[in-house]
């Protein structure tokens, strides 16, 4: 599995199901769930675990309910100390 | 089996791992949440207001000015936008929304002042006020959403609507000989020497939408500036809903058909450039 290197999170409340992100996200990350919120809208789901970070989907929503996270260089560095662990991992799926 | 429950126990820790990548030194986008309610807006699905609300809203929080601006909201389907936008807010009569920031402005010059205008708001009841406003070069921000129909009345034609394009009120289309061409009041706005920068943009997709908080962030320089006159910032948006397409199709029937009309990119720059 690629490495994960860009996360979303989604306000399903403040979700109205308009696809504009879904229409935005070059990944295809994203697809609408078939269950409703609240309000009875068709809200956004994250299927695939391809996201970038690169915010598109925030940008084009109305309802500023995207969060995006990223993976800096920053993180990269505090989360050095786990590569072994990745390495095993990698061991794992290939089993 | 000891060995792989290790390995399902790494694999699963390295998923921990991986989840945590939300976190606050991560985040690289969230809702400007100073600035906008932390709560639903009434738009449509889809609506363009949504976006050039949180775009506004992201300007006035990255320039540190919440407690330094004050909005004109206009009547249309934004009459409600200081419900959702936290900053001091003042309601105008349909299309007077650039006279009431005109005495704003004037009463309280040290503030950044805007108003906040649909097409029929501002380039029909109100064509007369955003004309002499810009031609007083009143020092304000003009935000002008045209979606080319009166959104909240249920899609009556507008002066912007386009040629051939149906509304309740041209069910046949707009027939320019007996209704007259769309008013790009924009150009028109760009010729008076009142105006310092005028420009068109949009916020269908990711870049433009970029372009457009740009925009809004230069128009509101300009006027900290006092860079000579009122800046005109166009939107061209869509309206789902009186256009009768989901979301997505009103997108691209914008960009097929409305982009062309309205052509985007800056028609004047401060200092009497032009483009
Ligand atoms: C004096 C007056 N005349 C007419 C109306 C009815 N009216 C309300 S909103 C509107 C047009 C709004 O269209 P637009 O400014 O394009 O805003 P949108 O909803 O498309 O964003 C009209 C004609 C009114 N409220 N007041
Ligand atoms: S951040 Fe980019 S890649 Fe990730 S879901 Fe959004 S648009 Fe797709
Ligand atoms: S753009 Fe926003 S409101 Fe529209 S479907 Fe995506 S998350 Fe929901
Ligand atoms: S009627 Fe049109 S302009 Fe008004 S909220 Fe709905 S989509 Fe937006
Ligand atoms: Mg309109």
């Amino acid at each position: 599995m690629a490495k994960v290197k860009g996360d979303i999170i989604i306000d399903i409340e403040k979700c109205k199901g308009c696809e504009l992100c879904i229409e935005a996200c070059s990944q295809k990350s994203l697809e609408t769930s078939r269950q409703v919120n609240q309000k009875g809208y068709l809200y956004i789901v994250k299927i695939e675990d391809n996201c970038t970070g690169c915010t598109n989907c925030a940008l084009v929503c109305p309802e500023g309910a995207i969060t995006v996270y990223r993976k800096t260089d920053k993180s990269k560095k505090q989360v050095a100390k786990i590569t072994n662990i990745t390495k095993d991992t990698t061991v794992t799926v290939n089993e | 089996m000891n060995e792989k429950r290790m390995l399902d126990d790494q694999h699963f820790e390295q998923m921990i791992e991986e989840e945590s990548i939300c976190t606050t030194d991560n985040k690289v986008y969230e809702a400007p949440l100073d600035a906008l309610y932390d709560t639903a807006m009434h738009y449509c699905p889809g609506c363009g207001h949504g976006v050039v609300h949180r775009i506004l809203a992201e300007v006035i929080e990255e320039m540190g000015i919440i407690k330094d601006i004050i909005g004109v909201a206009p009547v249309g389907c934004s009459v409600l936008a200081y419900n959702y936008l936290n900053i001091d807010m003042s309601e105008a009569a349909h299309g007077r929304a650039s006279a009431a920031a005109t005495g704003i402005k004037r009463v309280l010059p040290e503030k950044y002042v805007f108003s906040y205008q649909g097409d029929g708001d501002l380039a029909a009841i109100g064509t007369g006020e955003t004309i002499h406003t810009c031609n007083r070069g009143e020092n304000i921000l003009i935000l002008f959403i045209n979606n080319g129909i009166y959104g909240m009345t249920g899609g009556q034609m507008a002066p912007t609507t386009l040629p051939g394009m149906k509304s309740t009120t041209s069910p046949f289309g707009r027939d320019v000989e007996t209704m007259g061409a769309p008013l790009k009041i924009t150009d028109l706005v760009a010729q008076l020497p009142g105006t310092a920068y005028v420009t068109r943009q949009s916020v269908h997709k990711p870049g433009n939408v970029r372009k457009t908080k740009k925009a809004i962030q230069k128009a509101l320089e300009y006027q900290k500036n006092g860079d000579g006159g009122t800046c005109f910032v166009e939107v061209v948006s869509n309206c789902p809903s009186n256009w009768k397409m989901t979301p997505v199709q009103s997108n691209k029937w914008m960009e097929e058909n409305m982009l062309p009309f309205y052509p985007l990119g800056d028609l004047k720059k401060p200092n009497g450039k032009e483009k």
